[in-house]
């Protein structure tokens, strides 16, 4: 029972407040579970085992429950990943308009195969469903920013962007 | 009633079921996995595939979820189409792509569900080319195995764990091909239903560790019919056996108790049969705590000449079966005899018995009754710790608002996901009011804890409160005020309330407010129940028993000299009286004679003792909470010296050369129970001996692929041991003989052709659901109005506590509390080694002020007579008490009625968790 | 009758044209926004806006086509539901592949959507309203967060819409990934913070979904086409469409075309209208085999249906489905087998894991092509693929349309290009691009 991490200490002011935001939108504090996740891991980049647990508490769950949740969800990290996380499509329009060549110029560049993380902390590679961008297939994102197959030409340049 | 075709034939099937409930219940053969009678229908596995035809001229059929389609009238379908036989034996071919064909090493084999589906569907050879997935397994405590890589994804365990059993910590994670059932980290499974993921899992995922550890496949299993010891429900078991070890526990079906489930105590408990600490032999004590090994014939020469000189005083059990008690009875003498209850439980038992009497039929509630009361009180009994299934029936009641709910919205109530997804988290209410927090708080409407005392002024006031027949309670605390209001409006609102209540907290005044207040319920309208736990297996039917004495007066008559001769049946006597009466009344009496199975305080003080059969050695009668006497079978012949209680007892009276007691039979002893009017109807309880199926034939112990027969000693002895003959029982020691729907109460085993598994339980049913087509075992009896006996005066002296509004100490002291605990207070599943490695250590609880007081924090240790506790801080605890775990190896097994001291222990260490893990 | 000169033609993407991108609120009050949905909150019944749907004959966007109108009248009147919320959610999880049009409404003209959300709840009176946003769409988020906060500002949504009793609270869920989640049922489930598991029906959403109320889900371009129907009534929207069905659709094409994009067209515009005039034909050197009408899991139409109208009824009666109108196209540069690889791999891993055909039947089949695209085919593989498909593709043999949807581009890819199938069985070896051989085989 010690080693029970304090809630208001594991999570910030800030987590703890947008999660309260969130909940007040909603009919239950559970309900909020996803958003909840996404919050933490927003701002620690990934959803480690206290993470976890206190996010549960504060949502009045059982940690088993939340994680349940969690790995549910392919957007939700329960394992630590790079600062930055590209996400290359792997969907039918990206692969009609040949992104398995984009996919080997990405993992050249980074030295890392999908599913890892480069050395040095950097980036994660991450497969992706389609994202909504056939047109400019194939396409890939970078956190928040999508870069359509006109932009990755100059593919050094757009990673170079992301320290 | 709705008809339905299947494949042709016509069939009358219930109102409200589904098209595989249907089926199944007319013994058709349909493959299942995700469904469960108990759980409903998720639609998960689409193993249940059958052809359904729109009309009368629809000749192709579409596949249909069986599960998930209502059985009305006019439909038709086909089971047996080779379309819904392609895809069903497709269903299984997906299934078996990640299944490890590990079989031969799996503990479910051989009543494995999966292989009988496997068999059933006709799939037989592999075409994925794939890997298989493959999982890390989990530590999940003493009593189940993980096993992952067999899991099919049927989700009935966290369906089971969760949903149904309300646990926590077992989840299901994951998704697509890669979904894992367990906990988010390795440790101990927290429910104490847990157990029943054994037979929950269709295959080998989830398997009992204990039996594992001492593995016996199914088919060289020898089982009976038995009960479990546990606790004061009744639940009925298979018990099994071979080479004279009690292998495992598992469920036994019984339409109005158990149903499909049982709880951890009682099916890891019973390996106490098992325990280093049975006592085997006849021994004599030639010094403290050392016997000698003594000839039967000499041992009962000695006993009947230590009977025969002067007064001898027989003390029965409330965890030995009728016949023992009645046995002693006999033996000594109704004026000589103690039912074996403490003075306190002896007169609540009493009253129990009272306020029972004084009801319409009816009134007392199985627990599937349990299950359908739409409000529930439960008044100062915990009884997760007492009565654990009961909590679990408790659980499901609070479904019936969602089940209200559902039909309204057309909802068919097996559908369990569209049921609890359209309800939320609409409940019925559950009331709990308890000393401490409870397990069943997270579904309660509100909880209130405070003392016994408390408590029950809180009922009484509720009882005030629906009828102007009870007095109002002026003391009753303001903390209590709101929980009394929200009872009164839940009770009054429901049809069907429960009110429960119970002997643990030792206090009256409980059993008369949940009395008054079914009693002020009553209506039209309204018909309340009134459930009383009592404490053990048989406590309801000792509590039956003419008993002239009470204990106390008992050990009183042995240490004035009154009496020079003690029997002791069954039971450690520290555990129902003050110590010192105890060891006083030991050491004074000429001779103590001592029968029972383990070894205990009062046994090391025994002159001679027996060993006693236990439930599983003998053949005999428990009475349940609700006056049902059921009959336990011996599952195997016990080593050594071991025999029922009732056996040694008539030996002795032989010896003796009286001819009252010559019963050579289990049943002669049955049918002279009859003679004591209270326990008249046991004999109904289960067939006699003479009992034969209709093909003449005696029901087996044995499968009939029970293997090794010639060959199971040949380490020892290349003769083959002759098969005992039972002529006991109805039942065989071997293989021969049929068990195709005995008698309810003789069904030793469930298996049916093509179903190895228990989920062949279907074709013992009348339906699913229903009773079991050779009649449901038990007989109830009449609850017993024996207040105004003349034994029931001199309980008072010390069990008559009346109710106050506070039973804080002063200065001078404590008083103590008991608090039960599922894993340590009942004295038998105690020793049992999984059982230990649950238990807490003992333990004392304390408010933190009292703490402050005493100098002590959480976890240090804190003395009480000679008893070293690790504290527990509960602010829920009144100040100047302090609960104990009473009865836990450890703990006092007693607690005195005033104040005690405590202090501080500065030399506690805490012991060393067993559990190193989780 | 004809549309009216002056009257609109491209409802739904007109205002994105004149503002040459984002149109905010200021624009998009200026171009009578807000105004429609003032209509039906004061000068209309919510019956009356009911009806004027259905009879405009808007069908949902989402994919399956369902009449908006009727879908809105299955949520029980007030009289026969208990109190408490009714709830709107806006299905913005896009993630069928080839499919990018809600994403585009919403980065564009944030208010459109708003705007249709206000008039639908006010259509079924609900009082909340959730925006069901896919996690990955962080444009979107921020276009709309931004319009909630403006509209929210000018009284829009909140309490006492345009002065009357009528309140709206509206909120986005960003999701945690995962296609099952535009199942709408899953949706529900993933909107209650569960895992995304697809529910049982009954209880249909509108008589109990989110949190056991009521609940009405929508796709993003169905709602975007409410308050043009508002504006301009039932009858000019009847006109709009070039079939059997009515208004417009955002069409959609991506491929080896020369100008791949989205275009807001008459429904039942032409396959061939669309590919030639609007994307501009195919590009040099590629010659077009087949087509997924309607994203990934529609069933391929080949060039024999290039004349066909792009409505649901016709593209049904070819044996597909329009579904979300944006059409993915393989040309003969591409491997059959390994594009139909590659879409069961999608619909193997977006699984949701709860029932079985689907859970270990759709990997089974991925790890059959996998085999067949590496030339380690085997014969009997074909039946294998056929037996499996049939009995996973059947909508009912699985829990919801997830695995039905999965089967359609690969039954038909059997049915359509069968010879490249037994021609890499054959022959061992993919007979296209050889690179594939290498790539395909390090995955296995
Ligand atoms: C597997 C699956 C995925 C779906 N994904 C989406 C989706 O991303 N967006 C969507 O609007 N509808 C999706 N749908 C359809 C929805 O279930 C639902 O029909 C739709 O949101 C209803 O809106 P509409 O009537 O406005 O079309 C999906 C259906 C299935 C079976
Ligand atoms: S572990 Fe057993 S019960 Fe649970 S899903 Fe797997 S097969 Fe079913
Ligand atoms: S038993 Fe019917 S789908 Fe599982």
């Amino acid at each position: 029972m010690s080693t029970e991490p304090d809630v208001v200490n594991a999570l910030s002011v800030q987590e703890i407040d947008a999660i309260e935001a969130q909940i007040a939108h909603l009919p239950d504090r559970e309900s909020a579970a996803i958003e909840a996740l996404q919050i933490v891991q927003r701002a620690r980049g990934w959803v480690s085992d206290d993470s976890l647990h206190a996010t549960a508490q504060l949502l009045g769950m059982a940690d088993a429950a939340l994680d349940s949740i969690a790995t549910f969800y392919n957007l939700i990290y329960r394992q630590p990943v790079g600062r930055h996380i590209i996400m290359l499509c792997d969907s039918v329009s990206c692969f009609v308009m040949d992104g398995d060549s984009l996919r080997g110029r990405v993992t050249e560049a980074l030295g890392v195969e999908l599913g890892q993380t480069t050395a040095d902390g950097r980036f994660t590679l991450l497969p992706i469903v389609c994202l909504g961008a056939c047109d400019r297939a194939p396409v890939m994102l970078i956190d928040d920013q999508l870069f359509g197959a006109e932009q990755l030409t100059d593919l050094d340049a757009i990673l170079a962007r992301f320290e | 009633m709705p008809h339905i075709k299947v494949d042709g034939v016509d069939y009358e099937v219930a109102e409200g079921v589904n098209l595989l409930h249907a089926c199944l219940s007319h013994g058709l053969d349909l493959p299942y996995f995700c469904w469960h009678e108990a759980l409903g229908s998720v639609g998960a596995c689409r193993q249940c595939a059958v052809l359904a035809y729109k009309d009368e001229n629809d000749s192709r059929g579409r596949l249909t979820m069986a599960c998930m389609t209502p059985a009305t009238d006019g439909t038709r379908i086909s089971i047996t189409a080779a379309h819904a036989r392609e895809f069903r034996a497709s269903v299984i071919e997906w299934l078996m792509e990640n299944h490890p064909h590990d079989c031969p090493v799996c503990e479910e084999g051989g009543e494995c569900h999966l292989q009988d589906m496997t068999v059933m569907t006709g799939h037989t050879s592999r075409r994925y080319r794939g890997n298989k997935r493959t999982w890390e397994n989990q530590y999940l405590g003493p009593f189940i195995n993980h096993e992952m890589n067999r899991c099919i994804t049927c989700y009935r365990c966290v369906r089971f764990y969760d949903d149904y059993a309300g646990g926590t910590d077992l989840q299901a994670f994951g998704s697509r091909g890669r979904m894992y059932f367990g906990r988010a980290a390795d440790g101990v499974l927290e429910s104490p239903f847990a157990g029943n993921l054994v037979e929950v899992c269709p295959t080998g995922v989830f398997t009992d560790k204990p039996f594992s550890a001492n593995y016996t496949r199914k088919w060289d299993l020898k089982s009976a019919p038995s009960l479990c010891s546990g606790c004061s429900l009744g639940c009925n078991t298979f018990a099994s056996e071979r080479y004279g070890v009690l292998k495992r526990i598992h469920n036994r079906y019984h339409v109005d108790i158990n149903r499909y489930f049982i709880c951890d105590r009682g099916r890891f408990g019973m390996d106490y049969v098992n325990s280093e600490n049975r006592i085997r032999q006849i021994g004599e004590r030639v010094d403290a705590g050392l016997f000698r090994p003594l000839e039967a014939s000499d041992a009962l020469q000695r006993a009947a000449g230590m009977i025969g000189t002067g007064r001898t005083v027989g003390i029965g059990s409330p965890r030995a079966s009728v016949e023992d008690n009645h046995a002693l009875r006999t033996l000594v003498g109704a004026n000589n005899f103690c039912a074996g209850l403490g003075n306190r439980e002896a007169a609540l038992m009493a009253l129990a018995g009272q306020l029972y009497s004084a009801m319409p039929e009816g009134a007392i509630p199985t627990l599937h009754e349990v299950e359908q009361a739409d409000a529930v009180l439960i008044l100062g009994e915990d009884i997760l710790h007492t009565a654990p299934r009961l909590a679990l029936a408790i659980r499901q009641a609070i479904r019936n608002e969602s089940f209200a709910m559902a039909g309204d919205a057309g909802v068919p109530l097996w559908q369990d996901a569209g049921v609890r997804g359209h309800a939320q988290h609409a409940h019925s209410p559950v009331l709990v009011a308890s000393m401490l927090a409870t397990g069943l708080d997270d579904i309660a409407a509100q909880t209130l804890n405070a003392s016994p005392g408390v408590l029950a002024s809180a009922g009484g006031q509720i009882a005030h409160e629906l009828s102007a027949d009870y007095a109002a309670v002026d003391d009753l605390p303001d903390t209590a005020a709101g929980f009394v209001e929200a009872a009164v409006t839940a009770l009054a609102a429901a049809r069907q309330p429960l009110i429960v209540t119970g002997i643990s907290a030792g206090e009256r005044g409980l059993l008369e407010a949940a009395a008054n207040i079914v009693a002020g319920l009553r209506s039209e309208e309204c018909q309340p129940r009134l459930l009383i736990c009592g404490a053990e297996s048989n406590s309801f039917g000792v509590s039956l028993a003419d008993a002239e004495l009470a204990m106390e007066t008992a050990l009183e008559a042995v240490s004035s000299g009154s009496a020079d001769t003690l029997i002791v049946l069954q039971n450690d006597l520290f555990r129902r009286a003050d110590a010192t009466l105890v060891a006083e009344a030991l050491r004074r009496a000429t001779n103590v004679i001592v029968l029972d199975s383990l070894a205990n305080p009062t046994a090391e003080a025994a002159h001679l003792v027996f060993p006693a059969a236990t439930v599983v050695e003998a053949t005999g009668t428990l009475v349940n909470y609700e006056y049902r006497a059921q009959r336990f079978y011996q599952v195997f012949i016990p080593a050594g010296d071991i025999q029922p209680g009732w056996r040694w007892l008539a030996d002795i009276a032989s010896v003796q050369g009286r001819e009252d007691m010559g019963w050579r039979q289990v049943d002669d002893v049955v049918r002279d129970c009859e003679r004591v009017p209270q326990w008249s109807g046991i004999s109904d309880a289960a067939p006699p001996a003479s009992y034969r199926t209709p093909t003449g034939e005696k029901v087996p112990r044995e499968p009939h692929r029970y293997s090794g027969r010639t060959a199971m000693v040949a380490d020892v002895t290349l003769h083959e041991p002759k098969t005992p003959v039972d002529e006991e029982t109805p039942l065989a020691y071997s293989m021969e003989g049929v068990n195709v729907n005995p008698p309810g109460a003789l069904l030793p085993y469930v298996w049916s052709p093509g179903w190895n598994s228990n989920q062949s339980v279907f074709k013992f049913q009348q339906r699913v659901g229903g009773s079991l087509k050779g009649g449901d075992p038990g007989m109830h009896l009449a609850p017993l109005d024996n207040a105004n006996a003349a034994s029931t005066r001199d309980y008072s002296s010390n069990g008559d506590r009346q109710p106050s509004s506070s039973d804080a100490g002063n200065e001078a002291g404590f008083s103590l509390l008991s608090v039960p605990t599922l894993f340590g207070s009942e004295e038998l599943s105690a020793n049992a080694a999984a059982i230990r490695e649950r238990m807490p250590n003992p333990y004392l609880i304390l408010n933190p002020d009292d703490a402050a007081r005493l100098e002590v924090t959480a976890g240090q240790g804190v003395r009480y007579a000679e008893y070293s506790l690790q504290v527990h801080i509960d602010a829920a605890i009144a100040t100047g008490t302090a609960a104990i775990p009473v009865g836990m190896p450890g703990a006092p097994p007693w607690l005195p009625e005033g104040p005690v001291t405590l202090e501080r222990d500065l030399d506690f260490t805490p012991p060393p968790t067993i559990i190193a893990r989780g | 009758m004809e549309i009216q000169t002056g009257q609109e033609t491209k409802p739904l993407t007109q205002r994105i044209i004149d503002a040459g991108g984002l149109v905010n609120l200021a624009t998009y009050e200026a171009a009578g926004g807000y105004a429609a949905a003032r209509q039906a909150i004061t000068e209309m019944t919510p019956a009356e806006v009911r009806d004027l749907v259905k009879e405009a004959n808007l069908r949902g966007r989402g994919g399956a086509g369902f009449p908006t109108g009727v879908k809105w009248g299955f949520v029980p009147p007030p009289e026969k539901r208990s109190l408490g919320h009714v709830y709107l959610v806006c299905n913005a999880d896009e993630m069928e592949p080839g499919t990018f049009k809600d994403r585009y409404l919403m980065e564009y003209d944030p208010h459109l959507l708003i705007e249709g959300m206000i008039i639908a709840a006010r259509a079924i009176g609900a009082d909340v309203a959730y925006v069901f946003l896919r996690g990955e769409y962080y444009e979107a988020y921020r276009q709309l967060t931004q319009a909630i906060a403006d509209a929210t500002r000018l009284g829009y949504l909140g309490e006492r819409l345009f002065d009357t009793d009528f309140k709206l609270h509206l909120s986005i869920h960003r999701s945690g990934g995962r296609y099952i989640c535009g199942e709408e049922t899953a949706l529900l489930n993933a909107l209650e913070g569960k895992r995304a598991q697809p529910r049982t029906k009954p209880p249909f959403p509108p008589a109990s979904g989110a949190w056991g109320r009521p609940t009405i889900v929508n796709n993003v371009e169905t709602l975007c086409n409410v308050p043009g129907i508002l504006r301009n009534g039932a009858d000019w929207y009847q006109l709009l469409g070039s079939g059997e069905d009515a208004g417009t659709k955002l069409y959609g094409v991506s491929g080896r075309v020369n100008k791949p994009g989205l275009w807001e067209l008459p429904i039942g515009t032409t396959i061939r209208e669309l590919i030639e005039v609007h994307a501009g034909g195919m590009k040099s050197g590629y010659t077009l085999r087949g087509i997924l009408p309607g994203g990934a899991s529609t069933d391929f139409l080949t060039t024999e249906h290039l004349d066909l109208k792009m409505d649901y009824g016709t593209i049904q009666a070819a044996g597909s489905r329009m579904g979300t109108g944006t059409m993915i196209l393989m040309d003969d540069s591409v491997c059959p087998v390994a594009m139909a690889r590659n879409l069961q791999h999608f619909f193997a891993q977006e699984s949701c894991g709860f029932c079985t055909p689907c859970r270990e039947g759709l990997p089974w089949l991925e790890q059959l092509l996998a085999d067949i695209d590496a030339g380690r085919g085997k014969p009997g593989d074909l039946e294998l693929l056929d037996k499996n498909s049939a009995f996973i593709g059947a909508p009912g043999n699985t829990f919801c349309l997830h695995a039905t949807g999965a089967i359609e581009p690969l039954a038909s890819a059997l049915k359509y290009f069968r010879e490249d199938f037994e021609a890499h069985i054959e022959q061992g070896r993919c007979p296209y691009a050889p690179q594939h051989i290498d790539k395909q085989a390090v995955e296995a």
